[in-house]
């Protein structure tokens, strides 16, 4: 093998690489010893590291590390601080009453910033994302509450859920099935969605609401009061608004009163604890239609 | 007569020389650097700057300026917990970071200005390693004496007199290390409070960090690396490259008058040979900190400290002639220089550049102070000051009250049950005033509608006065209604407008009402 012949650079004396790119030669300088060093450090580093941290791979793992440190054990050991830090907010949470909370802005800071995400968990199946609801699934943002819309009453609403037959303190009641159970007849059930039309401003059949109106006095104003303004005690809900659960045209109204659809929520008191209902009850509250 | 035997002859070498020798090794071990005192014009000036440099570092945390109850009272404070910058009167919240970064482009485009026009100045007589460097140096030489000492000393073996010297100069520059990181935190909390607390163990455990990492920056930079650092980890020497130019001013050995340099020169003229003004005295290496032979030409080591200016100065006072040897020239006018004095022969003839009664030539150029004023300059000196007034008028002319609003996205509207249709917004009130105030926030257009504010009380409205912390942003949730009959479908236009009557401040944010499309 031929010994390749060293190429000295002119200007400045330094030996060339020997790569040449049009014409350019990189000078082959000679790198600072320190240089060297520090690179020998990383290796001495590495050394440490691997002993220290978990590093080789193995048949069934890696080395543990003398340090014993896990990824799965920081996360622990952060989600335990995290923990520790929330622990003085959520105390006096604990002991304080839904509306107490309410009162205080930094309590009530808090309170919607845990009663958000636990609702992004627990709530948003039914009621969506944003607390808009959707046919059947009430809309938590206005200012009809089938229950009640005070934080207490939200609080217990969620606490015991709405028709949850295991829980004895939940949200109960039943409209009878008009129309299946022949208790109303094919004309006066259209009569009353005539009445129900009238009374929440919307077009209506003159003739037929005015002999509806009699129908509802007798069956439906016990529950849904008088002037249909409903009767949030009984969870009756108000008819003479712009707000429909299960849709407000005639159509809509009949086949709720022939054969009514009836939502179920289950108790969440026992699953989530009472911290965290108050916390969800002061974030629905403030949603925009708390009263 | 002249006496050029005065002049000794150092025993010194530049430090790049042995990389023209002609095999290399693949590492080459650091040759450690004696630098000599200097004494002379620049050698003053770089004293005063760094007095000055040094004592702004360390005094201005220091600095107290009254802001009132509500703002803290010291005049510079990066406040990272609360994210505010504080700079004598201006105060900087972090949306007005344009203000930084526009510094930050001054800085560059300034530094660009400077370069061209004086070339490494910066790295000469400003930058922290050489000014944190010169401090080392000072010390190392209070306890080991000059250049030929400290060279004894390193050759001695290990000697109860030698370890107390060096202990000595260790603990010493470990001081200012500590001093060094010591001052830097307090630029982030109040002073007096942090270097309390920081003394009794008291400080947060960042503080104690950022002082360990600093302490051992400086001392590991500054007072071991020293010349490594601006040879092998610095860019901005490679950067310098492209912004020097023909015109610029640079620390030049100037050849066409200091060559033939030779020893003895008294004898030399007797024998008939006419020498160049350089005695090879070997001064100019001496006091180069970065250890290099300026009379190479210009190199990538050379800092331009103009040390090796000063020392030759001495030595041309000492032999009669005029200073300069070396000096700051522009390369132009050394190459004019350099083809007026070298003969057919392609060598330097000192008979060319002297007139007979021992002056310069008339051809011979100096530096001229309007070579200063070339394109160039104009252009990067006209970007600066254009940034600068730009970052001055919009400092005067920014508001310290402002509105932001966030429309909220899900649910984008609401049905109320009288029929209304409500938006909900989040309302950000900024009171960038260290007073509390009470700013006015009312809607503009949108007729009938009111709106209602979580944690405020009192009816809907159309107007509310919400009390506003110092210095505070202020979060609110706004829900604004318009009853049925006057609701546009689609997307209707508004305003929330933000008052604050004493300073007569007004800002305005155009958001959207959304109702349904049919």
């Amino acid at each position: 093998m031929a010994e390749d012949k060293k190429d000295i650079d002119e200007i400045s004396g330094v030996e060339t690489t020997g790569h040449e790119w049009d014409g350019i030669k990189e000078l082959n300088n000679p790198l600072p010893r320190w240089w060297l060093w520090t690179f020998y450090a990383t290796i001495i580093w590495t050394i440490g590291y691997t002993i220290l941290y978990p590093a080789w791979p193995g048949i069934t793992g890696a080395t543990a590390g003398v340090l014993g440190w896990t990824s799965r054990g920081q996360l622990a050991e952060e989600m335990q601080a995290a923990r520790a830090e929330q622990s003085v907010w959520l105390d006096r949470i604990d002991q304080a009453e839904v509306t107490e909370i309410a009162a205080d802005p930094e309590l009530v800071q808090f309170a919607v910033a845990g009663g958000s995400s636990a609702f992004k968990v627990y709530c948003v199946q039914c009621h969506g994302s944003g607390a808009q609801g959707s046919p059947g699934y009430p809309n938590l943002n206005d200012d009809e509450w089938i229950w009640g819309g005070s934080l207490e009453e939200i609080a217990w609403t969620i606490r015991h859920g709405v028709r949850y037959e295991p829980d004895f303190d939940t949200r109960f009641n039943e409209m009878p099935a008009y129309g299946r159970d022949d208790i109303l007849s094919r004309q006066e059930i259209s009569d009353v969605a005539w009445y129900v039309r009238q009374i929440s401003g919307q077009e209506y059949d003159e003739e037929a609401a005015a002999r509806g109106a009699e129908t509802f006095e007798i069956e439906c104003s016990a529950c849904h009061g008088i002037e249909g303004e409903g009767v949030p005690e009984l969870g009756g809900p108000a008819l003479n608004d712009a707000i429909w659960l299960y849709g407000g045209s005639h159509e809509q109204i009949v086949a709720q009163i022939n054969n009514p659809q009836m939502g179920v929520m289950p108790a969440w008191g026992e699953r989530l604890g009472e911290t965290t209902i108050k916390q969800l009850a002061v974030y629905v509250h403030q949603l925009g239609g708390g009263q | 007569m002249l006496d050029q035997t005065a002049v000794e002859k150092l025993d010194v070498e530049a430090v790049n020389a042995g990389a023209k020798a002609s095999s290399q090794p693949l590492y080459a071990a650091r040759q450690k650097i004696h630098p000599k005192r200097a004494e002379g014009f620049y050698r003053r000036l770089k004293w005063i700057i760094m007095a000055v440099t040094l004592g702004i570092y360390y005094v201005t945390p220091w600095i107290r300026w009254d802001r009132g109850p509500h703002a803290p009272d010291q005049a510079v404070l990066i406040d990272i917990a609360n994210r505010r910058f504080y700079f004598f009167f201006v105060e900087i919240w972090p949306q007005e970071f344009i203000f930084i970064a526009g510094l930050l482009v001054m800085a560059g485009i300034g530094l660009f200005l400077i370069t061209s026009v004086v070339g490494r100045a910066w790295c000469g007589y400003t930058c922290p390693q050489t000014v944190w460097t010169d401090l080392f140096l000072v010390v190392e030489r209070f306890f080991e004496g000059d250049r030929n000492a400290r060279i004894k000393l390193d050759k001695e073996p290990w000697t109860a007199s030698k370890v107390s010297k060096k202990t000595a100069k260790h603990a010493v520059w470990l001081l200012i290390a500590v001093a060094t990181g010591g001052a830097w935190i307090f630029y982030f909390a109040d002073a007096p409070t942090l270097a309390v607390d920081f003394a009794t163990g008291q400080a947060p455990f960042v503080a104690y960090g950022t002082v360990g990492v600093l302490t051992a920056t400086t001392y590991v930079l500054g007072a071991i690396m020293r010349e490594q650092v601006c040879i092998y980890m610095c860019p901005w020497p490679r950067i310098q490259a492209a912004m020097l130019d023909e015109n610029s001013l640079v620390v030049t050995y100037n050849d066409w008058r200091g060559e033939p340099r030779m020893r003895g020169q008294k004898k030399a003229k007797a024998q008939g040979v006419v020498p160049g003004d350089c005695v090879d005295c070997n001064a100019c290496v001496a006091v180069c900190p970065t250890g290099i032979d300026i009379r190479d030409g210009q190199q990538l080591e050379c800092i331009t400290c103009a040390l090796c200016i000063d020392a030759c100065d001495a030595v041309m006072d000492k032999v009669g002639h005029e200073r300069g040897l070396i000096s700051y020239a522009t390369l132009a006018d050394y190459n004019h220089n350099m083809r007026v004095a070298t003969g057919e022969d392609g060598k330097i003839d000192p008979t060319r550049v002297r007139t007979p009664d021992g002056g310069f030539v008339d051809r011979i150029r100096t530096f001229q102070w309007r070579e200063m004023l070339r394109l160039r300059t104009v252009i990067y000196f006209s970007a600066w000051a254009a940034i600068g007034i730009g970052l001055l008028v919009a400092l005067g002319a920014r508001d310290r009250l402002e509105v932001n609003v966030l429309h909220d996205r899900n649910p984008v509207f609401t049905q109320l049950s009288d029929g209304s249709i409500r938006n909900g917004y989040t309302v950000k009130i900024l009171n960038m005033v260290a007073e509390p105030r009470t700013i006015t926030l009312s809607l503009d257009g949108l007729p009938g509608a009111t709106m209602a504010i979580n944690g405020i009380d009192g009816e809907p409205a159309r107007s509310f006065d919400i009390p506003v912390a110092p210095d505070k942003l202020r979060p609110l949730r706004v829900f604004v209604a318009q009853p049925p009959e006057q609701v546009q479908p689609g997307s209707t236009g508004f305003s929330f407008v933000v008052e604050e009557d004493l300073a007569g401040e007004v800002d305005v944010y155009n958001a959207n009402f959304e109702a349904p499309e049919d």
